[in-house]
């Protein structure tokens, strides 16, 4: 097994690159796939300290946001779904709705 | 080797984490995507965790990038190359790497106040990381398992009245 650091780095470095998506990119799915990478980065930073502390509740932690992560999957692609049929564009500039 | 195997794992998460975000095409983003799962799967067979290597496969690259590229392959988005990035692209790397600076800087330097558990490597290999998950989690996780349950019915419902065109 690998030092902590290592993983935390990497997981760091994961993070980091799904916080440029989100902040970069203009398709609301690709942004979306982001906020995946995102939370997968704190999942792999969840269970690196779980081996680490030899304590298995940051296990139950990912278990408990990979659920979360489905509910949250199904909810946004269908309101990507929604907002297409609306505005036939997928693009998060369009939904300016609520701007005046 | 060990440490070999974890440098090549590591190359493979980031460039095709990287991937996610440079590609123009959705479904070329989503496979990157796929690919870096399966890298944190890799790493949670390392970490002792075959349990959770087993769900991330099934749940992540399985079911939930099936629905991702389902979405972007049934709503047909064309790709205009002129508007793949949002004029911020400076900006947003900023932020980036100072987040990147702020987590390595918080995640490696702060002590991690946490009791430490009684589960060791040999014990998770003796007994069994499946096993050992379940007693924890229909124990002292059973009422937050319980409420992804109803979380789970919400996200259902919720998914089928929002794609519904009339309600």
């Amino acid at each position: 097994m690998e030092n902590l650091n290592s993983y935390l780095i990497v997981s760091a470095v994961l993070f980091s690159i799904g916080t440029i998506g989100v902040l970069t990119r203009k398709n609301a799915i690709v942004i979306f796939m982001c906020i995946e990478l995102m939370l997968n980065a704190v999942n792999l930073t969840f269970v690196a300290f779980s081996r680490h502390l030899g304590n298995l509740d940051g296990q139950i932690f990912v278990f408990f946001i990979m659920t979360v992560a489905a509910a949250e999957a199904a909810v946004g692609l269908a309101l990507f779904i929604a907002f297409y049929n609306n505005k036939e564009s997928i693009d998060v500039d369009d939904a300016n709705m609520m701007k005046w | 080797m060990e440490t070999l195997f974890f440098l090549i794992i590591s190359l493979v998460a980031i460039v095709s984490a990287i991937l996610v975000i440079t590609c123009k095409n959705p479904i070329n983003s989503a496979l990157s995507l796929i690919m870096t799962f399966f890298c944190l799967a890799t790493y949670y067979v390392m970490l002792d965790a075959p349990f959770m290597a087993a769900v991330q496969v099934m749940v992540y690259a399985g079911a939930i990038m099936v629905l991702i590229v389902f979405t972007i392959m049934l709503l047909n988005i064309r790709i205009d190359a002129s508007k793949k990035h949002s004029h911020k692209l400076i900006f947003g790397s900023i932020i980036g790497f100072f987040t990147l600076l702020n987590v390595v800087f918080v995640l490696i330097r702060s002590r991690a106040a946490v009791p430490t558990g009684p589960y060791s490597g040999d014990m998770i290999k003796n007994i069994g990381h499946t096993e050992l998950i379940g007693r924890e989690m229909f124990t002292n996780f059973l009422l937050p398992f319980e409420i992804t349950s109803i979380l789970l019915l919400v996200a259902i419902v919720g998914a089928v009245i929002l794609a519904k065109k009339k309600i």
